[in-house]
């Protein structure tokens, strides 16, 4: 059966680490770091990137624009 | 099945999702979970996605989003206090081939605007109005707007909105929708990524409709303000979720009767 398989990109430098994109994804893929960036938040990562699924919820409710989705089919 | 690695998924030709050329690559000085940085998102996809870069002016009020021009590659020309859509209408009727838009908060379309948005929305001025509702003065320090909710603490409301003082909120879409020029008017949110999509359609067919000189579309945006409210995000849109929406309800308010 063909599966989706997804991964994010993150641009940890400019992400605020607000959380939304972590309680949007349906997978629970992405979380907190516990360290920060530059400017002081902890931002968003994929703790279990096996697990994406690539529907891009997070890139969409993202308000600063820094997820970039890709995804692959897998037969 | 064999095992899938990320450096073979991450390739252009799998690309699912990317923000928008049209937004910059500034960080946004709105603070973290913010809806102001989705809204822009959304319509920076719009715009590309319509091929309307260089055919849209846009126009930005006081308020937070004051410093718009600077996330967004296209023309934006900056309005005093409340009186963008004013100005939206003396640009669209100069300009009547290109795509005009405002985008204002509260405080500037509920509040020092309101005359000039009921009168743009009568006269049917063929633009596109966004108001951004987030039930509070985000910029100035979290004061009380005309759209607060009853009861809602603010900086100058510390006991709560109380209506025997201060009235009660203002819904304004459901107000212009009453006015003759407004073509579609439709109340959305950004909290959610199905809200999101919903918000993209909204705005996709507001073009369409400005395209056709249908009259003035108005497209209000229940919006959170996580610094004003003094929560956190995730706490905002699920404070939103059950105080606002009951009473700013999303959907469609007015739609053109052919569609």
């Amino acid at each position: 059966m063909a599966k989706i398989k997804g991964a994010v990109i993150i641009d940890t430098e400019r992400c605020k680490g607000c959380e939304v994109c972590v309680v949007t994804c349906p997978t629970q893929t992405l979380a907190l770091a516990v360290e920060v960036n530059g400017k002081g938040y902890h931002y968003s990562y994929a703790a279990f990137p096996e697990t994406c699924i690539g529907c891009a919820n997070c890139a969409v409710v993202c308000p600063d624009g820094v997820i970039t989705v890709y995804k692959l089919k897998v037969e | 099945m064999t095992e899938v690695k990320a450096k073979d998924i991450v390739k252009p030709e799998n690309l699912a999702y990317k923000k928008s050329k049209i937004l910059t690559d500034n960080v946004m000085h709105y603070c973290p979970g913010c809806g102001h940085g989705t809204v822009h998102r959304v319509l920076a996809e719009v715009i590309e996605e319509e091929d309307l870069q260089s055919k849209t002016v846009g126009i930005s009020p006081v308020g937070c989003s004051v410093l718009m021009y600077n996330y967004l590659d296209i023309d934006i020309q900056e309005a005093a206090h409340g009186r963008a859509p004013a100005l939206a209408t003396a640009v669209k009727r100069l300009l009547p081939d290109r795509f005009v838009f405002t985008y204002q908060g509260d405080g500037d379309l509920a509040a020092i605007g309101t005359a000039e948005t009921i009168h743009t929305c009568n006269r049917g001025e063929n633009i596109l109005m966004i108001f951004i509702n987030n039930g509070i003065y985000g910029m100035t320090g979290g004061q009380m707007a005309p759209t607060t909710l009853i009861g809602m603490k603010s900086s100058t409301s510390p006991y709560g909105r109380d209506v025997a003082t201060m009235g009660s909120p203002i819904k304004m879409a459901d107000i212009v929708a009453l006015l003759p020029g407004t073509c579609y008017v439709t109340r959305q949110s950004v909290n959610t990524a199905a809200g999101v999509r919903k918000l993209k359609k909204a705005l996709k067919k507001a073009v369409e409709y400005q395209r056709d000189k249908r009259g003035t579309c108005f497209i209000e945006i229940v919006s959170n303000c996580p610094s004003g409210w003094k929560m956190t995000p995730v706490e905002s849109n699920k404070w939103m979720e059950e105080n606002m929406f009951p009473f700013y309800p999303l959907g469609d308010i007015k739609v053109p009767k052919d569609s």
